[in-house]
């Protein structure tokens, strides 16, 4: 994956725009950003974020290609929409957002142990191994992708809530056994594994293997 | 026959043993009551929500989405598909609109699905459960089955974001979506309609991975329906209902607070107002006991004469 990073600097050099514009989704939106600074003052985690989308855009603009892609900041989307609707020139910002973290992703450049790029990503591997989630699986896989002891930890402080699920019916132990899933789950990552492959081959990638074949 | 006929998409928080299992549950025991027929999608699959985006690339959630419109096509030709989650239906939603507007995505998305041995044709709509209710059927109508009218019962209408943005309710605004409080109000309930926090965000699926930041989102939204007098939250999402009602707790023990506000879904209140049981309006589902509801949901209606 490094080897990829590498082939875009040769690629593009000192043209992070252009960059964005080809490898990122919605990345041709970018340049229309005004810096009204609307998206910044509707995000939800907007106090936590280090860059704003509209400091993101302009550092974009500005070639800081490093620093955009190795932020905490796209990560800290919720996904809830508010920028994109305020947006008065109407970028896409919300799909802007996720496109950079993934490609960020792709090449190696995200923050190691990002928690939402962690999180994203166990929750897509959950999701295509039956077609269905299976929220126990997932639940778990998200406390104790630190480790052992500290899965424990966190478990054991969400005892409670764990509990309180359990008699609303809405958490079983039974999950870790019997998963919800499709009938025809072969085909169905057949189909992934083949998008897969024709994403790489308009961005001109080299697959990521993502063990769909079962 | 009944009156009206959808092929229905759950998604996977409303399965048996699921977090939402209690929202399905109260939208079957509604849509009864209405008269809506709801086939489920024979092997329906997850939508990817919308936190999938660093493991999965765009053209595979479009992949995801289309396989259930192809087989909703094959299987329920002609019924508009119904979401009852804020996730599916906005993903829903996105692949529709992209696929539409760009037939080299369209032309991949089949290619890949073929191996599925499946053809995604465009023309695919898919609506929200709320837009079924109130477009397609109307407030009048939904006014008309109510035998146990909420009288009294004070309701927080928590929009929250994605069944308000980037689509929206047709004719709704982004920032004050009137639909969920004209929702409380026919089936009787007092609708706050000075409550603050309508359309912020719980924080969704970063809840998991962002805990505390979320968990300041979902204070405000509790605290603000204490502010109003609230009896309970009323949300047509199921994360927004899971992360609301269940990091309450998690609040308290933090910051020594003693948030205990029950939220529950649109479909309960209908499904109550109808006359469900406890179990039937899935009130039997809640950590924070919705007791108002299940008051009325337990009480005996007089036979009309």
């Amino acid at each position: 994956m490094g080897d990829l990073n590498q082939q875009m600097l040769d690629k593009y050099r000192n043209n992070f725009l252009h960059e964005v514009e080809e490898k990122v989704d919605d990345g041709e939106w970018v340049k229309m950003c005004m810096q009204c600074g609307v998206c910044a003052g509707s995000c939800t985690f907007g106090p936590d974020w280090e860059h704003t989308p509209q400091k993101i855009f302009m550092m974009i603009r500005a070639g800081k290609r490093e620093e955009v892609l190795s932020s905490h900041s796209m990560w800290l989307c919720t996904s809830c929409y508010n920028c994109m609707v305020r947006c008065p020139r109407e970028l896409p910002i919300t799909h802007i957002m996720h496109g950079l973290a993934s490609y960020a992703h792709r090449l190696g450049l995200a923050p190691k142990n990002q928690p939402t790029r962690d999180f994203s990503l166990i929750f897509w591997e959950n999701c295509t191994k039956t077609g269905r989630v299976n929220e126990l699986r997932m639940t778990i896989s998200v406390y104790f992708r630190e480790g052992f002891v500290s899965g424990v930890k966190k478990m054991w402080t969400l005892r409670n809530i764990g509990r309180g699920l359990f008699f609303a019916k809405r958490l079983n132990p039974l999950e870790l056994f019997v998963s919800h899933g499709c009938k025809d789950k072969d085909g169905l990552r057949r189909a992934l594994k083949k998008a897969d492959e024709i994403e790489a081959r308009r961005r001109g990638y080299e697959v990521q293997p993502r063990g769909y074949s079962s | 026959m009944a009156k009206r006929e959808y092929a229905f998409y759950p998604g996977c928080s409303s399965q048996l043993r699921g977090s939402a299992a209690n929202y399905l549950v109260s939208v079957n025991s509604m849509c009864d009551k209405l008269d809506v027929k709801m086939t489920q999608i024979p092997d329906w699959n997850c939508c990817g929500a919308s936190i999938s985006y660093a493991g999965s690339s765009e053209l595979a959630r479009h992949v995801l989405s289309a396989r259930n419109f192809a087989l909703s096509d094959k299987h329920l030709p002609g019924q508009d598909i119904v979401a009852t989650c804020a996730a599916c239906w906005l993903g829903g939603r996105e692949t529709i609109e992209k696929l539409d507007a760009s037939s080299q995505l369209l032309a991949d998305t089949n290619e890949a699905l073929k191996e599925a041995g499946l053809e995604y044709k465009s023309g695919t709509a898919i609506r929200h459960m709320v837009e079924v209710l109130v477009e397609d059927l109307g407030y009048e109508e939904l006014g008309k089955p109510v035998v146990k009218p909420l009288d009294g019962v004070k309701v927080a209408g928590y929009v929250g974001c994605q069944t308000n943005r980037p689509f929206g309710i047709a004719g709704e605004s982004f920032e004050n979506p009137l639909y969920l409080d004209k929702l409380i109000e026919t089936v009787g309930g007092e609708a706050l309609s000075k409550y603050e926090e309508k359309v912020s965000c719980c924080g969704g699926s970063l809840a998991f991975c962002e805990p505390e930041k979320a968990e300041k989102q979902i204070k405000n939204i509790v605290e603000s329906a204490y502010d109003q007098g609230a009896d309970v939250i009323c949300t047509p999402c199921p994360l927004c209902q899971a992360n609301v009602e269940v990091y309450q707790s998690e609040i308290n023990r933090k910051q020594g607070t003693k948030l205990n506000m029950p939220v529950v879904y649109y479909s309960q209140l209908l499904s109550v107002a109808y006359g469900g049981t406890l179990k039937e309006a899935g009130l039997d589902g809640h950590i924070i006991q919705p007791k108002k509801l299940q008051d009325i949901a337990v009480k005996v209606v007089p036979a009309k004469r």
